[in-house]
């Protein structure tokens, strides 16, 4: 008897059908790759200089000239759109990143080893974690010289109190982890601590890590976009937040300037939306008690 | 909840505020930023006053608010004074203390928030639970459930928007400030009129902006609820539908809610604070925003610490709220 052949489908169609299943990942990453096409061929057309002020005719509306329309300080405001993406994505790249990498490591120490190790660790995060974020960075980048602030130092400021989430996160997915049977047989056959936590333990928790550095770079976004809000951004750079913060400085709307705020709020609104879009759907896939079938 | 329980909460309290304020003391004095000489060498420039003096001032100053005492005194006059809530003395307006400034503003923000923070968390929890209802009718379930979107669109943002659809588009309502320039603030109908059109606005933005969070995780958190054995078994008793989902549903499903509303407490204020300094509101956030501009640090660090504290001890205090709500904790 000849059995009937079975055709595995290809990888990027099993991709595509999961994306179909698991539709705010798909909307998620669609918004993303989107934006980032958007930066990508602005930094082809654009001049990225026009982004700083002082380099267009100011407060002209939209047109076929401006496709954005330009601000009070003579910014095109494609170019600094442009600018403005790639530098929120460099941020929340790099904070979240660095956020996740430190929560790893502390939380992977607390766990793995215990003791009083694990009761610092554990303490420092608790204590800290009722202290309003935004506010202690509000200090440390106000503390700041103001020629002293770029966009690498909003990243490290996010960062600074920004590692007790993900450190908490995977302190307790380790603490059960390292309970399981495999890990016990690892142990008995003879695998050192470092062949445990790379070999055994780190594989099965990559899922929670990507879901904790997506968790974080939405964070960071969030974080650094607020600072820049309240004028504690690095001010000559065409951060999403500082141009908000420069037009309502400037009476935006009082004046009939309505491009001005809104272009950069509709950016940020695309990117802080896409994002929660992509942690949704990434709790499903490392979830999977929460996953749809088809 | 036994004794025990009380007071190592209240140690964690004392802990918070201890790290908070060690943290809003050190990070100042670490960088290379001398306050007082930014703040005279752009009032030299503006004012016209001879440098010579400026040394002598800027001694003088250091003196009177104890910087030239070595560190570690400095830190326990620090600690001292936080416990009398005394933050010193502003930089810019200089007479008037750090908490008599913030006094000023408080009720504004306190007003704001109580009301936003309470209507946002009604709104957010009723659509997420309807949301999540699948007993629900359809078109309650097709209104509710797009307030899932939200969750993308913070405070901040919700704000520009509505600036731009409901104040410059259709003109409905004000563009920003407490009351209508050239108007004298006064206890008439009118002026309270103007002044609660110019808070319409920021309120609708924290309310809708911070709602989503609560649609979100109360829709994750009905959807388990739902299919509990109690649900099921009030249905087959033939109770109507709107008593399971009031006593039934939505109770259990409220209660995980209220240790989220302690935990985002944090957030609430900080967004509240925001969007009052891109409304340029008078409270809290508009002093902060004021502050920063003006490089006053002692309002700056003021508010930070004082705004900490509350929360902290709001947090705390939503804990001790917890047992009365859940007979199961109350028991232990």
């Amino acid at each position: 008897m000849e059995l009937p052949e079975v055709r595995q489908p290809s990888r990027p169609a099993l991709i595509l059908r999961y994306f179909r299943r698991n539709k705010s990942l798909g909307i998620g990453v669609a918004v993303i790759a989107a934006l980032v096409a958007f930066t990508l061929i602005g930094f082809l057309l654009v001049d990225p200089q026009a982004a700083y002020p002082l380099s267009a005719p100011t407060r002209k509306p939209p047109s076929w000239q401006h496709p954005f329309g330009t601000d009070f300080f003579g910014r095109e405001l494609l170019a600094a759109m442009v600018v403005g993406m790639w530098q929120t994505a460099v941020i929340g790249l790099l904070a979240g990143g660095l956020g996740t990498f430190i929560g790893v490591v502390l939380g992977f120490i607390s766990a793995y080893f215990g003791g009083w190790i694990d009761a610092i660790i554990k303490g420092a995060c608790q204590i800290l974690t009722p202290v309003p974020v935004l506010l202690i960075q509000v200090v440390v980048a106000g503390s700041l010289d103001k020629r002293d602030v770029t966009i690498l130092t909003m990243a490290f400021i996010v960062v600074m109190l920004a590692w007790m989430g993900p450190t908490l996160v995977i302190r307790s997915q380790v603490l059960t982890m390292k309970e399981r049977q495999f890990v016990s047989v690892a142990k008995l056959s003879g695998v050192g601590d470092m062949g445990i936590i790379f070999g055994e333990i780190l594989p099965n928790l990559l899922p929670f890590i990507a879901a904790a550095f997506v968790g974080q770079v939405f964070a960071a976004v969030f974080a650094s976009f607020y600072l820049a809000v309240l004028g504690l951004g690095p001010l000559r750079e065409p951060l999403l937040g500082n141009i908000i913060w420069a037009a309502q400085s400037q009476g935006a709307f009082f004046n009939g300037w309505w491009w001005w705020p809104i272009e950069p709020a509709v950016a940020m609104i695309l990117i802080l939306a896409s994002l929660a879009l992509v942690n949704m759907g990434l709790d499903e896939l490392a979830n999977p008690r929460v996953r749809r079938t088809e | 909840m036994s004794v025990k329980l009380i007071l190592r909460r209240l140690a964690f309290l004392v802990m918070v505020i201890w790290a908070a304020s060690t943290i809003t003391f050190f990070i100042p004095r670490m960088s290379e930023r001398n306050a007082l000489r930014e703040r005279f060498a752009d009032l030299a420039r503006t004012g016209g006053f001879a440098p010579a003096d400026l040394e002598k001032i800027i001694a003088s100053y250091s003196k009177q608010f104890g910087l030239d005492k070595p560190l570690l005194q400095q830190y326990f006059d620090y600690m001292w004074s936080v416990l009398h809530l005394d933050f010193g003395y502003s930089l810019g307006k200089y007479p008037l203390t750090v908490m008599q400034l913030i006094e000023q503003s408080l009720p504004w923000t306190i007003g704001l928030l109580l009301v936003t923070t309470v209507l946002s968390f009604i709104i957010g929890n009723l659509m997420g639970a309807i949301a999540a209802w699948q007993r629900a009718p359809r078109w309650m379930r097709a209104i509710a459930t797009p307030f899932i979107l939200l969750q993308g669109v913070p405070p901040v943002l919700m704000g520009v928007l509505l600036l731009f659809f409901v104040g410059f588009r259709l003109k409905w309502l004000p563009l920003g400030g407490a009351y209508s320039l050239g108007t004298i603030p006064s206890w008439s109908w009118d002026f309270i009129w103007d002044s609660a059109l110019h808070q319409i606005l920021p309120a609708l933005a924290l309310i809708f902006g911070s709602a989503g969070g609560w649609v979100l995780s109360m829709r994750g958190m009905g959807v388990t609820i739902q299919g509990e054995d109690y649900v099921n078994f009030a249905e087959h008793k033939g109770l109507g539908g709107v008593r399971i989902f009031r006593d039934y549903y939505l109770r259990n499903a409220l209660l995980p809610q209220v240790t989220g509303f302690a935990l985002a407490l944090g957030t609430v204020v900080t967004s509240a604070i925001v969007v009052e300094g891109i409304f340029g509101l008078p409270g809290v956030g508009s002093v902060l925003s004021a502050a920063i501009r003006a490089n006053d640090f002692p309002v700056i660090y003021g508010i930070v610490l004082l705004i900490t504290i509350a929360v902290a001890t709001l947090m705390v205090a939503a804990e001790f709220i917890y047992p009365l709500l859940d007979p199961r904790i109350r028991s232990d």
